[in-house]
């Protein structure tokens, strides 16, 4: 980190020249501690204050893993990610800049007006024909004053035009609000517009701002240290601030899991771009449609359910203190990252206390850490943490237990059950499947996102908002004052100047503050949500009811954290079937159903999951399994007969990933019917539930089964039998060996998807040679051609007997696929062929 | 539930069940064609263990576990040996002949579909008791055009092709319905191009004389029109019940079948003006006649509701040949006992005929007849074809049949020469030929009964399309494009040739491939 951040402005003889804008480039760094095993992106920003030291004040965002790898390989996709939050913060605050520069150049202007005023008056009343030194102090002051504006003024200018040289810049993208979703937004550029549009220094159309009154500006302009600093929230616009949120979720979201799944995640997503033509078959059109989920990332414009979800995420504060001893420089490229001490919470209240008693011998050091910061007079971030060898945690109950250096209660056994890297972003540091305790990494300020598989946790990991219910003051308020004492040097090292870090107890942690030495520094007070109370049983264990009931008015599913955690490491960490899923999320709610309101992806991938499962569970349990999977992947329906809804729809999802999709969006299974079929449904679905009854329209059922029995095979829930054409081939036993050493869902779904790409690509390739479908020349035979087809598809493609109609039935879809045009979509041909069925039992 | 039963049954019997409950378990007799069609009875498949790693398994029996007529009979083993007494022929579910692999579903119709009617080459309109006609493409299942103007059922439909003055051709469509209107429809445009509603009574047949430019409209009363429309000429009141059908014969004349009798008009085009002449009455049939069809320009067929079947010269009008009771089953009384429990007049009823140059076809109750003009009787039949009534009756090239019935099926038949010694006695119908167990024993008696009766030729399912839920109320045969039925369950459905289907489409694929340049697919 080299930047200078001093602009020209502050203290600058008069005389010379305007003061100068910087605009700093950000910088991106990786700050790593290999002994500690704590690595971190850090991405520097500058944002302009008025109020700051030549009008800019630094801010850094970082990711921090446990893993260097993961910060290494991943560091252009993160530099990416968090330019674009960094680019929506800055344009953010040089709107609130601008309009904070107009607000003030409206008070100098008042305030020459009054100036000029009593000048004249003085003036008048003055008969003596020389001037009082009143008089001279006025006309100086005026004199300030106007040079105040016309330097203002030019900061407008500058500010303004800002967009517009950096736009020159090829890759410059200046970030661009979508228009419609934030009409404040809107009117408050517009607003920006307008007064642009009158001359800055001449009168000012008060008119535009009526609720503002200007104010008289005293001539001894206030030390910076006497104001509180303005919060990341007010530096940027608070849409554009919330958007940023957004985006670093987005960010830590896109980030998880360990590195090579992430990896091979995006390694597998290039691939599928790549099999445009034959990725509609098998693979999952949430992941096909990739370009969804990047544009809300781009645009971070969340405001549907998805941004109730993240509401929810930002709600609960994790009031994370970090005592930073570290080392300080002041320009550092590399700052070795110590993790002496760090208090880790969820959000319990008693949190900030506990903190203080066990840190009470520290505070005599950090103090004066403290004052060597602010000697110092560098404003630079400083990060440093420190791992303290004692894991703080609290059992769930304490309320004024002093932190015990050691680890207790459930709440370890949970971090370490847990085993995917808990990577952030801010200052946190995580550990993926090593058996440190993730706790002690999370040490932080109320700005860092967690990635954590607990709901408090989730919840605790961004907050910004500066709720607090009255109760809620009250009850800190008791505790405040050490509290204060400990967050003192929190504020000063990193608190001042960290990213994202903002005062929600301004007033609160101001006054401690400046009792002790008048530098105003504003503590990270540990924020608690209104419905804080209810938190306080599951922050040990998670009680599934009060956990809901606590949730509730975050409109939270508890189900929707445990299954977006499991989700996000379904390739690590799962467990061999649902139950244990849930246990190992910490959720012991009865049902995983999937979340409401979450998104389509982490649903895609938890129906993956138990698809899997149960597909594996089908495998091993039917041994015409083949023969069934056959059906499904040659085209012919498959319909499943019983009596149970749930047993059927199991059966269902677990056959349904060997559904071969027919080019709509979702995939041609039905879960459940329960009226006799009619062609038309063949036509539609591939695989069906139907169920049996003993009443006589469930004769129907069976009847019309019957009539059509042709095109389906019907797989007896309830008897265990199956009726279907006969399997020879050798392709479904790879696919589905009922004695595969797979045990995990999520394994044996990648299992079978590798499986049916590479069938994908037999089906392409049979599908695109011409030669195998028209004659080479016209006067070839047609029964030539038909036999090189057959020998191409026995010979080069080696499959055997059935194995064959299944490709051809994948190229049917395939060219189907390819040549009509997208409008025409939904008029499925029902391909079938005529050949006897057999039935199979147990 | 049937699944379970039939599963039961078919260890029991070790045999292979039908699809449709009928066909006599014991292989013995069956003739070497059917051999070929069903192969033995239950048997492991020899290579399916090696393969499957999978040791409990086993395959049980080839099934077709559920019957149509029934679907609860199936449990119980002593009912589904009664009725396989009963003889609807079945094919197994393997019909390597069928070509049919392929069907597209089409949905518009919102009552029975009763007509189906070929424009040119790839269109065809359909109509019904929804009173809309919609016009397809044959060959991609599209809906070309949505006709709404008549307010009641469709009872007739007629294509209408004119050649214009300046040589294009335009194709009509006229339409009647229920509400006594008469539509003209243009295909091209799928506008109504006018309407005639001066009917006194819903006209229940059209028939377009190309050669003389008029088209006629049977009711209760017969008019002729020109394309515009005029009316030329409105007979007197006929009958209450109406022309049932209209034919054009040689010389101007038309034949219409009003119940039981046929009134042969004759057109005259006189300059002041057209006039229609009631030349002749027959009355030789017995009941009300359903059917009537030419056969050449010398020759045209009737049928009627009791099994009557009439062959006229066109000329004089006179009777050819007639056959009265050749499918009358009580020639099979002593034979077959069971079979006339639930014989009804119906069954005997000539629903429809159709013809080539050789014989007639008829769709007579549940079975298919065929008869050779030359020879004047019946060469081969299928007395129980269906297990309902045939609605209709084609030829298609390579000597096959095909019919569709209220059973909602469509088959598939092809003439065959029976292989057979002059010496031997000529077994009678269906049940010797099928080689049942007391037939060969019985068709001696009933040879020696009914010499002229015997067939020469068989027919032999070749194919059946299941797809409707309801009576298929008719079928369009398009050669290369396929087949359009259409059904009471108010759709329509296309079959295709599956393989033929795959190769247009790689067809198309590659011409496409070619235009993009082959831009889309990236390796």
């Amino acid at each position: 980190m080299s930047v200078d951040y001093q602009a020209s402005f502050v203290g600058h003889p008069p005389g010379c020249a305007y003061p100068k804008l910087n605009f700093v480039e950000d910088s991106k760094v990786v700050l790593g501690d290999s002994k500690e095993g704590a690595f971190a992106y850090v991405h520097h920003l500058t944002l302009y204050d008025l109020e700051a030291r030549g009008f800019v004040r630094p801010f850094c965002m970082a990711y921090i893993s446990a893993d260097e790898h993961k910060i290494m390989q991943q560091f252009q996709e993160l530099s990416a990610e968090f330019s674009k939050a960094s680019e929506c913060l800055k344009t953010g605050n040089r709107k609130a800049f601008a309009s904070e520069l107009e607000k003030k150049l409206k008070d100098l202007d008042y305030t020459r007006t009054v100036l000029h005023n009593e000048t004249e008056i003085q003036k008048k009343s003055n008969d003596k024909g020389y001037y009082t030194t009143q008089a001279i102090e006025k006309a100086n002051e005026l004199a300030s004053v106007e040079k105040s504006i016309i330097e203002h003024q030019d900061l407008l200018k500058q500010i303004r035009s800002y967009p517009y040289r950096k736009l020159k810049d090829s890759d410059f993208h200046p970030y661009e609000p979508e228009c419609g979703l934030d009409q404040a937004d809107g009117s408050c550029e517009q607003d920006l517009a307008s007064s642009e549009l009158a001359e800055p220094g001449e009168t000012h159309p008060y008119a535009h701002v009526p609720s503002y009154t200007p104010k008289l500006i005293k001539a001894k302009s206030s030390k910076c240290f006497d104001k509180k600093l303005k919060t990341l929230e007010e530096l940027c616009d608070v849409y554009f601030f919330t958007q940023t949120l957004d985006q670093l979720h987005q960010i830590e979201r896109t980030f998880r899991g360990d590195v090579c799944y992430l990896l091979t995640n995006q390694i597998s997503r290039a691939l599928l771009k790549q099999q445009s033509v034959t990725n509609f078959l098998f693979e999952d059109a949430s992941l096909l449609d990739e370009k969804a989920p990047e544009k809300q990332y781009r645009g971070c414009q969340r405001l549907s359910q998805d941004a109730v979800n993240r509401k929810c995420l930002e709600e609960l504060p994790t009031p994370k203190v970090v005592i930073s001893l570290g080392s300080y420089k002041s320009s550092v490229e590399c700052v070795p990252i110590k993790m002496e001490q760090e208090i880790e919470d969820s959000q319990d209240p008693t949190m900030a206390e506990s903190i203080t008693f066990e840190h009470q011998d520290n505070l005599d050091y950090l103090d004066a850490d403290i004052k060597g910061s602010i000697s110092s007079g560098e404003s630079i971030e400083v990060l440093g943490t420190e791992k303290s060898a004692s894991v703080l945690t609290k059992s769930e109950s304490q309320a004024s237990l002093p932190i015990s250096p050691s680890p207790q209660g459930g709440r370890s056994k949970v971090g370490s059950r847990r085993t995917v890297s808990e990577d952030s972003i801010e200052v946190l540091s995580t550990c993926p499947s090593e058996s440190l305790i993730p706790e002690d990494f999370k040490a932080s300020y109320p700005s860092a996102i967690n990635e954590e598989p607990y709901a408090d946790d989730e919840e605790g990991g961004l907050h910004f908002s500066p709720k607090l219910s009255l109760d809620n003051a009250d009850e800190q308020e008791g505790g405040s004052k050490p509290e204060n004492l400990l967050q003192v040097d929190s504020a000063c090292c990193i608190g001042k100047e960290s990213p994202g870090f903002l005062e929600p107890l301004a007033e609160l942690g101001a006054k401690a503050c400046e009792d002790e030495d008048g530098v105003v520094s504003i503590p990270p007070q540990p924020l608690r949500p209104p419905e804080q109370g209810l938190h306080g049983p599951f922050a040990g264990y998670h009680c599934p009811d009060s956990a809901s009931g606590g949730l509730l008015s975050y409109e939270l599913d508890p189900r929707y954290l445990a299954g977006s955690r499991d989700v996000s490491k379904t390739s690590l960490d799962e467990c061999s079937d649902t139950t244990s899923y849930i246990s190992s999320a910490a959720s012991t709610c009865s049902e995983p159903t999937p979340s409401p309101a979450h998104p389509a992806l982490p649903a895609g991938e938890r129906h993956k999951k138990k698809a899997g499962q149960n597909a594996l569970r089908f495998i091993r349990q039917y041994p015409f399994a083949h023969p069934a999977i056959y059906s499904l992947l040659s085209g012919r329906t498959l319909v499943v007969l019983g009596e149970d809804e749930a047993i059927v729809k199991k059966l269902v999802t677990a056959l349904s990933i060997f559904v071969p999709n027919c080019g709509g969006y979702a995939k041609p299974v039905k879960h459940w019917v329960t009226s006799p079929l009619h062609i038309v449904d063949f036509q539609k679905w591939k695989l069906i539930g139907l169920q049996r009854t003993a009443s006589p329209a469930g004769a129907n059922v069976v009847h019309a089964l019957g009539r059509y029995s042709r095109y389906v095979s019907v797989l007896d829930a309830d008897s265990k039998t199956l009726r279907g054409p006969l399997y020879r081939g050798a392709l479904v036993p790879r696919l589905a060996d009922h004695r595969t050493q797979i045990k995990r869902g999520s394994t044996y779904y990648l299992h079978v998807q590798s499986v049916l790409a590479q069938l994908c690509s037999k089906a392409f390739l049979f599908t695109f040679c011409h030669h195998l479908h028209l004659p080479i020349s016209e006067t070839e035979s047609e029964e030539s051609v038909v036999s090189r087809r057959m020998n191409f598809l026995k010979l080069h493609l080696g499959l055997a007997n059935e194995d064959v109609k299944i490709v051809q039935y994948l190229a049917e879809l395939l060219k189907l696929q390819y040549i009509q045009e997208p409008e025409r979509r939904g008029n499925p041909l029902l391909r079938f062929d005529y050949v006897p069925s057999f039935l199979y039992k147990i | 539930m049937a699944l379970d039963g039939l599963a039961d049954l078919s260890q029991q019997l070790s045999a292979r069940l039908p699809k449709r409950p009928q066909v006599d378990g014991s292989a013995e007799g069956k003739p070497e064609h059917l051999m070929d069609l069903c192969e033995g009875p239950v048997q492991d498949v020899p290579c399916y263990t090696q393969l499957s790693p999978l040791p409990q398994q086993k395959v049980v029996s080839k099934t077709a576990s559920f019957c149509w007529t029934n679907p609860l009979e199936g449990s119980k083993r002593t009912e589904r040996i009664v009725t396989k007494k009963s003889s609807v022929q079945t094919i197994g579910e393997e019909q390597i002949q069928n070509p049919y692999t392929e069907l597209l579903v089409l949905k518009g119709h919102q009552d029975i579909v009763r007509f189906l009617v070929q424009i040119d080459d790839y269109r065809f309109a359909s109509a019904g008791d929804d009173g809309i006609i919609f016009l397809w493409n044959a060959q991609t299942g599209e809906k070309l055009f949505e006709l709404h103007g008549h307010t009641h059922k469709i009872t007739a439909i007629a294509p209408f092709f004119s050649s214009g003055a300046s040589g294009e051709n335009s194709q009509f469509i006229l339409t009647a319905s229920a509400d006594r209107t008469v539509i003209v429809w243009d295909c091209s445009g799928g506008k109504q191009i006018q309407k005639v509603s001066c009917f006194h009574s819903t006209v229940k047949c059209l028939t377009v004389l190309q050669r003389l430019d008029v088209w006629l409209s049977g009711g209760s009363d017969l008019c002729v029109w020109n394309r515009k429309l005029d009316l030329l000429y409105k007979t007197s009141h006929l009958t209450d019940a109406g022309i049932s059908a209209l034919l054009e014969l040689p010389k101007n004349c038309v034949v219409a079948a009003v119940g039981k009798e046929l009134i042969i008009f004759r057109l005259v085009d006189r300059p002041e003006g057209w006039n229609v002449l009631e030349v002749k009455r027959l009355d030789d049939h017995q009941d009300n006649i359903l059917s009537l069809i030419s056969v050449n320009d010398l020759t045209f067929v009737t049928g009627s509701h009791v099994g009557e079947l009439i062959v006229w010269d066109a000329l004089d009008w006179t009777k050819q040949a007639s056959e009265c009771n050749f499918w009358d089953t009580s020639l099979h009384n002593d034979a077959q006992p069971e079979i006339k429990l639930s014989q009804s007049p119906n069954e005997t009823s000539v629903q429809h005929l159709t013809s080539d140059e050789e014989c007639v076809f008829a769709a007579v109750g549940k079975g298919i007849y065929v008869y050779n003009l030359q020879m004047k009787r019946v060469i081969a039949c299928q007395k129980t074809a269906h297990d309902s009534s045939v609605l209709r009756i084609a030829k298609l090239p390579n000597r096959q049949l095909m019919s569709c019935s209220e059973d909602g099926s469509v088959r598939i038949w092809e003439l065959r020469e029976k292989q057979q010694l002059p010496a031997e006695p000529v077994p009678t119908g269906f049940f010797s030929m099928w080689g049942f167990g007391r037939a060969n024993k019985q068709a001696n008696q009933a040879a020696k009964k009914t010499q002229e009766n015997t067939t020469i030729c068989f027919l032999e399912l070749v194919g059946d399309l299941i797809g409707h839920s309801s009576a298929v109320q008719m079928f369009l045969y398009f050669g290369d494009l396929g087949l359009a039925t259409c059904s009471a369950d108010h759709l329509i459905i296309l079959w295709k040739d599956g393989e033929q289907e795959s190769r247009l489409r790689s067809v198309t694929l590659f011409q496409k491939l070619a235009q993009n340049g082959g831009s889309q697919i990236k390796f």
